[in-house]
Parts: structure tokens; sequence; C-alpha cells
């Protein structure tokens, strides 16, 4: 049974993760990601403003409304500070979020210290804004985390093709009067409430990465937008949700650093893992990538190096050809071209004996395909004046894997017939 | 009574910080299918943004059939540079395609059925029905472009205006879109497009205007595609490149 006030706060930050992972989708793909991180920064002078006027007019320093009303004042100006500095024209607007972000968080820092001075208790329980503490999430707190991640979620939904519009080609939707300043201006809103509702939770430090990780993370893992916002609402959810739990289980771990940590294992989990655009599958499409152009070189080196022991373009892929020969036509070391050798003759496509290779039936109409496709090339390159007879064989090594037979066939003079090569065949110097 | 030409511009000038990029250029786009032209950088691009507020001008003024653009939006079409956007995007041909519908949609919830066919015909106009549920960044650069070309149709507009759209395009989109800016002038429409292959603009244009900041020449493919305006607009910035461009529209010409 979990007790009441562990509950509270689990629902919390997992309404809270929900409402950041749709409203960070958007921000994602409309380039805005850094934005987040200056309204984050940019609201700690507002809370600690904010504390100060409260504790001078007598009222308690420590009640969230007013604090929360300066930390989203702050990171508006800190956005419009961003906004006016990159519109100068004199300063890239990467550069002007870390002049704002930094210069309003010193600001903040400094005031904070001030206070600490100061006799009173305006200061109390303010530091806690900036790494987070979601064990003091009250019941009133998970209802105003629930308010922002249904206004999240509906305008996300309600606004989806405008959003997805804009966030796509907004010079298109400017032409058509579509009012991408307004869906600009609304979509900082959405991000403004969830950096000063995430505040409490996960500290303005952190709550960029409850924007950006999760939303992130679901880019990785799927090309459709409906989909990808439904990931990134779940990962933030689960996420929030887990860092609050461990954050729960060991008070001594902030929960903005439980909820960070367990977003960054996903997204390195998904970044390894994902299928298509993951690190694995890219190391494995380039592997399986360069095998198949390997394996064209090979058959072709084999297929010319009978051309040259004197079999007619016609008759090659009959007799046996050194892999010796094979690896000092590619320039290759002699190791390679065995283990190319043993591959190939594993797939059936050349039969090994004695340091030499000969073509299977498959491996001879692969091989006479390769040629095909290598002298298409060439002779297209050097009919159009594009290189000259030396680096033709080169850039046709660069461009024929995968090429069409009947793409090959169009590049040819004749069609049907397998030219001679149009250069010298031999070794190569690597 | 005078028609008002599809695109009057008068006194247009724009500039990126001190360096004028479109000067003081008074023009007004003939009916039919019309090139602008001039060599890299000679503010073609900027034009066509300019007129549709999408850069600021310093000065001039822009009509279209008449009337400011505010008041006459949905009758213009604009197929923008295939690179300004990110193809990765994740978004579906269809998708970007509907993107031309919403003008005419309500501003919340899903495409209605009717723009969706619509859409769906334009893809078909443009040879790339096949490929409407397909992601776009696993088309081709000439089926991308073919996207933003159902794109601008779907506007269904009486003017579009054309940034570069022959581009870096293979055979088949060259085609494609060749056949679509004649069935736009067959049924009235008019197309003015950024075009940087000399060769082939008396093949596909009716009109010209040749510019290099300034306007240079105007008029009739015929009568202003000269060699004299051509290569008073090259000036010495004249490339190699272009230079075999002149001349393979000079042997055209003779």
């Amino acid at each position: 049974m979990i007790a009441y006030n562990t509950a509270v706060v689990l629902l919390g930050c997992a309404l809270l993760g929900l409402a950041a992972g749709t409203v960070g989708t958007f921000s994602l793909l409309r380039g805005r990601a850094l934005v987040a991180d200056a309204v984050g920064h940019a609201a700690l002078p507002g809370v600690a403003i904010a504390a100060l006027i409260v504790a001078t007019l007598g009222g308690d320093p420590r009640s969230l409304p007013p604090l929360l009303a300066g930390a989203a004042t702050a990171g508006v100006l800190g956005v419009l500070a961003v906004q006016a500095l990159a519109r100068t024209g004199r300063i890239r607007e990467d550069a002007a979020i870390a002049i704002v972000l930094s210069s309003f968080y010193a600001l903040g820092v400094a005031i904070l210290s001030w206070l600490q001075t100061q006799p009173g208790a305006a200061q109390a329980g303010l530091s806690k804004f900036i790494l987070g503490q979601a064990a003091a999430m009250r019941a009133e707190d998970a209802v105003v985390a629930a308010s922002v991640a249904g206004v999240c979620l509906l305008v996300c939904l309600v606004m989806f093709q405008r959003l997805r519009a804009v966030c796509f080609d907004p010079d298109f939707c400017r032409m058509q009067g579509l009012g991408v300043q307004k869906v600009d201006l609304l979509l900082l809103g959405l991000l403004v409430l969830v950096c000063v509702a995430g505040l409490q939770a996960v500290g303005l430090i952190l709550v960029v990465a409850l924007l950006v990780l999760p939303a992130a993370t679901a880019r990785l893992l799927t090309f459709r937008l409906p989909r990808m916002l439904a990931i990134s609402a779940v990962i933030g959810a689960v996420c929030g949700a887990a860092g609050a739990w461990v954050s729960a289980l060991r008070p001594e771990v902030p929960t903005g650093a439980a909820v960070v940590l367990a977003l960054a294992a996903v997204f390195t989990v998904a970044l390894l893992l994902a299928p298509e655009r993951g690190l694995l599958a890219q190391v494995y499409t380039h592997l399986r990538r360069r095998l198949a152009a390997d394996t064209e070189h090979f058959l072709r080196a084999a297929w010319e190096a009978q051309e040259i022991a004197g079999a007619g373009p016609g008759t090659a892929g009959d007799r046996w050809a050194p892999i010796g020969a094979v690896a000092a036509a590619r320039g290759w070391r002699i190791g390679r071209a065995r283990r190319l050798a043993f591959w190939l003759a594993q797939r059936g496509l050349v039969a090994r004996a004695d340091g030499n290779v000969h073509l299977t039936p498959r491996g001879a109409a692969a091989a006479r395909r390769a040629v095909r496709a290598h002298r298409a090339v060439e002779h297209h390159l050097l009919a159009a004046g594009a290189t000259d007879i030396a680096s033709a064989d080169r850039l046709a090594d660069l461009v024929e894997h995968g090429l069409p037979p009947e793409m090959a066939a169009r590049l040819l003079p004749e069609p049907s017939a397998l030219p001679a090569s149009p250069h010298q065949l031999g070794e190569r110097r690597p | 009574m005078t028609i008002a030409p599809p695109l009057s511009v008068s006194h247009l000038t724009v500039a990126y910080g001190e360096r004028p990029a479109v000067w003081d250029v008074t023009w007004n786009a003939p009916t039919g299918l019309t090139a602008i032209v001039g060599p890299n950088g000679a503010g073609k691009s900027t034009l066509l943004k300019a007129t549709l507020g999408l850069v600021p001008a310093l000065s001039g003024e822009v009509r279209f059939f008449g009337r400011p653009l505010e008041e006459v939006r949905d009758r213009i079409g604009y197929l923008p540079q295939r690179a300004s956007v990110d193809w990765d995007f994740p978004a579906t041909a269809l998708d970007v395609v509907c993107m031309a519908r919403y003008p005419r949609m309500r501003w919340w919830g899903p495409v209605p059925r009717r723009h969706r066919d619509a859409a769906r015909a334009a893809l078909a106009q443009v040879g790339m029905e096949g490929f409407a549920e397909r992601q776009i960044g696993k088309l081709s650069g000439g089926q991308q472009q073919r996207v933003f070309l159902a794109r601008a149709l779907a506007q269904d507009a009486d003017l579009v205006l054309m940034d570069e759209p022959f581009a870096a395009v293979d055979a088949a989109t060259e085609q494609a879109i060749v056949t679509v800016l004649r069935d736009l002038v067959a049924k009235g429409r008019h197309v003015v497009a950024v075009h940087h292959d000399l060769g082939t603009v008396p093949d596909y244009f009716s009109s010209v205007l040749l510019i290099n900041a300034r306007v240079f020449a105007s008029g009739p493919v015929g009568e202003a595609f000269t060699n004299a305006n051509i290569g008073a607009t090259y000036g010495a910035r004249l490339a190699l490149l272009d230079q075999a461009n002149v001349r393979a529209a000079e042997a055209r010409a003779s």
C-alpha cells in the first residue's frame, strides 16, 4: 500500500511528465528546445523577488501561488529578452539564450544570497526551486499539475494540425496568413506553463530535460507525429513517476535528478537500440552495405582476373582465379580477400581450392551483373566528359552499387552485350 | 477596362543588413508562365519572398490582381525552395499536401474528408498518388519536390509563385513539373518561377524577367531574352557554367 502522500507525489510527477512530453514534442520540432532552458533559469529571480515582496507585505513567503506567478513573469521576460537580442542581428539566437539564461540566473542567485543575510524567513525553502523537491508536493500541487497536463494535452490535440504545419514550414503558413505568431505564442505559453508547474518538482535547472528528453527519445523511435506525441507523453509520465518513486524511497536523492536520470537512461537505450535511427541499427546498415559493396568488388575482380588471363568477356567466369590476383586488383590485404572468399563460399557464390576461387553459376551471374554495372557507369562518366580514364574506375566503384540492371542497360551503347573495360585491368595501388 | 496583372511590383527595395538584394524593382508580371532569371545572389528568391511578405521590404508596393496580398491570399499559391524545410520532419506526403488547405479549414480538429481528397488529387496530378502515406524523409529529392508542387496545386490558386522548382530534380520530376505548368496555363492560371537554367527558359516559359538586384529586362521571351540582355544581367559575374548555358540557349535561338 502506497502512502497517500507518496501517491500524490507520484501522480503529480507523472502528470507533469505527460504535459512536458506533449508540449516538448512541438517545441523540439519547432527548434525551440533551448528556450525551455532559458525559461527555467530566468524564473529564479522571479521566484526570489516574489518571495521578497510577499515577505515585505507581511504574507507567508512560502505560499506557492505568488512564487509561481513571479517565476512565470520572469520566465516570459527572459524569453522576450532572448528574442529582442536575437532580433538586433548582432548576436545569434544560441548566444542570446546563453547570455539571458546565465544573467537571469546570476541575478536570482544574488538576490537569494542577499535574502539569506536578512532577518526573517523570506529565503526559507527557496533553494528547493533550484533542484526540486517533489516530496513537498501537496494534494493542491497535484491538482495544479493535473490542470496543466489537461490544458497541454487538450491544446496539442485540438490544435494538432496547426502546430504541425507551423513546425514544419512556418514560411508557408505565414504566406497563407495562418497566424504563425499566434501559434508560436501559444506554444511559448504552454512551455512557460510546464516550466513553472515543474519548478517545484524537478527544479528550474532540470526542467528543460523534462521538455526535451521525452520528445527526443520519441523522435528516435518513430517517423509518425501522432505516435511521437503519444510515446513522448508516455515516456514523460512513466519517468516522472519513476523518478518520484526513487526519490520517495531514498529521500537523499532529489526528485529532479532522479526523474532526469530516468529520462536519460531511456534516451540512451533508444539511441542505441532504436530500429532504423538507433546507433546499432546504423552500424548494422553500414556494415551490410560495405559487405554488399565488397562482395560485388570481389566477384568483379575474380571475373576480370580471368579476362586478364585470356578469357574473352563472354567466357570469363568458368576458370579458376587466384585470390591473390583479386586482392591485388582491389588493393586489399590478402587476409581481407581470403575472409571475403570464405564468406562468399558460405553463400554459394564461389568455390575455393588452393588459394583460388571459382565462380559458381550463381556467382558468375552476380559477377557479370557487377561488371556490367561498373562498366556502364565508367562508360557514362567518360561519355559525359565528367572524368578521365584514370579516375573513372574509382568513381564508378563509389556509385555502381545498387544500380538496377535496366539502368545499366540505358547507360551502355549496346544494352545487351557485356562491354570490354575502357581501361587496362590489373593491379591497383591502394 | 484594363485587367490588373497577376503580380505588380513598384519601387520594391529589400536589403539584408547593408547590402541591397533587390533594388528599386518595378515590374508587372504578365499572364501565363514567367521566369525570373539572374545570376546567383541576384535577389530572385528575395524578390519572391518580399512580395509575399516573408522578408521585410525597405520600400515599395506589391499588388496581386490589383489588390494588396491580405485581400487575395486565397488566390496565391507558393512553392518554396525544397531546402527551406527539414525533410526529416515526422509527416507523410499527404500530411504536407493537406497543409495547402488549412486556410479553408477551421483552426481546430482533423482535416475534413473533402480537403484530404483534394490533397490526394493534387498528389495524383504529379504522379505521386502511390506515395501519399510515405514518410517524406523516405522520398527521393525529386519526389519531395513533387510533394511541394502538389501542395502548391492543392492551394488551387490563380497565381503560383515558385522558387527554383527545377533545382536538382530528376528527369521524371522535371517532366512532371513541365506538365503541371502547362496544365495551369491551359486553365487560365499564372505562374512566376525563379529559374536557374538559362538553357530551358525558351522551352518552358513565355515571358522572362532578367534581374540582378535591379531589373535589366522583362517581356516576352522572344523579345527580352536576348544575348545582349543576358550578358548585361550576368555582367562580369558570368560563371563558366552559365556561359555554357547561354551558348546552349543561343544555339536554340538561332
